[in-house]
């Protein structure tokens, strides 16, 4: 965090609630990143994602009851995959936080939070789909939006299109 | 109670609930059937298909197939500069096309951090609400055919030409328009656009008393949908519902007045929420009765807006546009209120690409319709009709 520079109010509402956070789980979170359009941090100890998003979910002064979005990113240069949520608090307390969680780009896994908020069910598929991290836990974690038998994972960034599908000719 | 085997069928519970009535049931094993609804089905607005396991007339669970009409938005979005990608993103939510330029746009200029000129934000949302307006008229028609009500898809349909007509004056496309820019607008509203405008709110306010009588007070519509498909305000949350479902279920939210954008703070406008009168809080008639009051919401905010509205003098649609979009390197959510809920948009830059490097569509519909194995659970299959067609999907927004 820069010094000296003023923050929103909605920044300070999100490092206010990244402080509990913090004091919960220590060393397990990284330093909170309070840049003005989406404020966020990392999960570091990948492990304890879900009881963090359970204790974001349930603490008396978090709340944050709607997950508003999750999206799988490639992270290519660092070796890993990896998602980002944007939870908030609606109606209580109107705080939001965005959670970064990666995992390593083959074979890498996150612990799934489609129990905590039903929201991430559907988007934890898309993002095993677009992607290819396993999501541990998940209830049905299949492909979402391609076929069953597609190859490869499309969004990651050195996906090649395969040649063929049931004899269809894909690249055109 | 009491168990008895008589008739060799199995075993025959008799419970006696009162004096004089006596409930038998009778063990009968039943045998469950799949059921394929869809992808070609008039009922589910598109290509869904939803896998029913039905035990008799009853549905035990239906598993939505998605992706038949999956276009990659994100890919391409990855592979063009970030103005290029706003004719895409009409095609997400085709009913309406401004609301999704609008989002997208958003979400650019707030990592762009520049300010938009007034009446270009005005124009925005002038059309933003017409495509509305729009977009529910489809919506509430095309849920009166679900249902068996032929004629309001007619009238809605009829009263949305003319506000296509309007849209297709002001952009030159009647459902893709390309119209809201990163930065402005492609061209300033035609010299008379806001008189007929104007013209078009005065035409259409008793309309919406018409199609009320017409069909919100039908009586078969009405049992059709009363009671239908109940989601609890809690569990509408975790499931990341949102715009006219999350109302439906009572809670008080907009996007529009709880995390305002562009000039919404300043109209005066009523956020309806079912108050269990007319419905049951949470039923597939309180997510109807929202999209047609929100109607009227929406005629009220146009007409502000056309008095608020700056004078065309020396306005050029395009002043604020960067000769090259190129932000710093950052991350954006941002989200706005879509006919059907929140559209977000999840952008990263990398500070040196004029495309983004990362940009996801955080659709409603698709969010919405994932809770469709709980809603169905245990309903018939004809109040699975009214449960699909009150979640008021795009497959276009779905399947992305």
């Amino acid at each position: 965090m820069e010094e000296g520079k003023v923050l929103s109010q909605s920044v300070q509402q999100s490092a206010a609630a990244y402080a509990i956070i913090h004091e919960k789980f220590g060393a397990a979170v990284s330093a909170f990143d309070a840049n003005e359009t989406m404020p966020f941090f990392e999960v570091l100890d990948t492990g304890l994602w879900p009881d963090i998003a359970l204790f974001m979910r349930d603490h008396a002064k978090l709340k944050f009851n709607y997950m508003a979005c999750l999206s799988g990113v490639d992270y290519q240069a660092e070796e890993k995959v990896g998602i980002v949520c944007n939870i908030e608090s609606l109606g209580l307390f109107n705080h939001k936080l965005a959670v970064k969680v990666k995992c390593a780009r083959n074979g890498g896994s996150i612990p799934t939070v489609a129990y905590v908020w039903h929201t991430a069910n559907w988007h934890e598929r898309e993002a095993y789909d677009m992607f290819g991290m396993l999501f541990t836990g998940h209830p049905e974690l299949r492909r979402i939006l391609c076929p069953d038998d597609w190859e490869g994972f499309p969004l990651r960034k050195d996906y090649k299109v395969q040649e063929s599908y049931h004899g269809i000719k894909v690249p055109y | 109670m009491q168990e008895l085997d008589t008739t060799g069928l199995g075993s025959v519970r008799v419970t006696r609930k009162s004096d004089n009535v006596v409930v038998i049931e009778k063990d009968l094993a039943t045998e469950q059937m799949v059921l394929a609804m869809g992808p070609q089905h008039p009922s589910t607005h598109g290509v869904l298909k939803l896998e029913c396991l039905t035990d008799g007339e009853v549905i035990t669970e239906a598993v939505p197939y998605l992706g038949y009409l999956h276009r990659c938005f994100e890919k391409c979005c990855e592979n063009v500069d970030y103005p290029a990608v706003v004719p895409y993103t009409d095609r997400l939510d085709y009913l309406a096309g401004m609301n999704s330029e609008f989002s997208y746009a958003l979400a650019v200029e707030k990592l762009l951090d520049i300010e938009i000129p007034r009446r270009v934000e005005f124009i925005r949302v002038i059309v933003a609400e017409l495509n509305r307006i729009a977009s529910h008229l489809v919506a509430i028609g095309t849920y009166g055919i679900d249902l068996g009500a032929f004629t309001p898809f007619l009238f809605c349909f009829r009263d949305r030409e003319i506000i296509l007509g309007l849209l297709e004056w002001a952009s030159g496309a009647r459902m893709l328009y390309n119209y809201i820019w990163v930065g402005g607008l492609a061209y300033d509203v035609p010299s008379d656009f806001l008189t007929r405008v104007r013209e078009f709110v005065t035409y259409f306010r008793p309309k919406t008393l018409e199609l009320c009588n017409l069909l919100t007070k039908n009586e078969i519509f009405v049992k059709r949908t009363l009671g239908i498909g109940i989601m609890p305000a809690d569990v509408a949350i975790n499931y990341g519902w949102s715009g006219p479902m999350l109302r439906g279920s009572g809670v008080k939210w907009d996007l529009r007045r709880n995390d305002p954008y562009s000039v919404y703070p300043e109209l005066d406008f009523n956020v309806p929420v079912p108050d269990g009168k007319l419905s049951v809080v949470g039923d597939c008639l309180s997510r109807h009765l929202v999209r047609a009051f929100e109607m009227d919401e929406s005629l009220k905010i146009i007409e502000q807006c056309i008095d608020k509205m700056p004078s065309a003098e020396g306005f050029n649609p395009r002043s604020a546009i960067p000769k090259r979009i190129r932000p710093k390197a950052g991350e954006v959510y941002s989200r706005a209120e879509n006919p059907r809920g929140e559209l977000g948009f999840y952008i990263q830059s990398d500070g040196k690409s004029t495309k983004p490097i990362r940009c996801k569509a955080r659709s409603s519909c698709f969010v919405n319709l994932s809770a469709m194995k709980d809603l169905s659970k245990g309903q018939l299959i004809p109040d699975l009709v009214a449960i699909i067609g009150s979640i008021d999907i795009v497959l276009g927004e779905v399947d992305r």
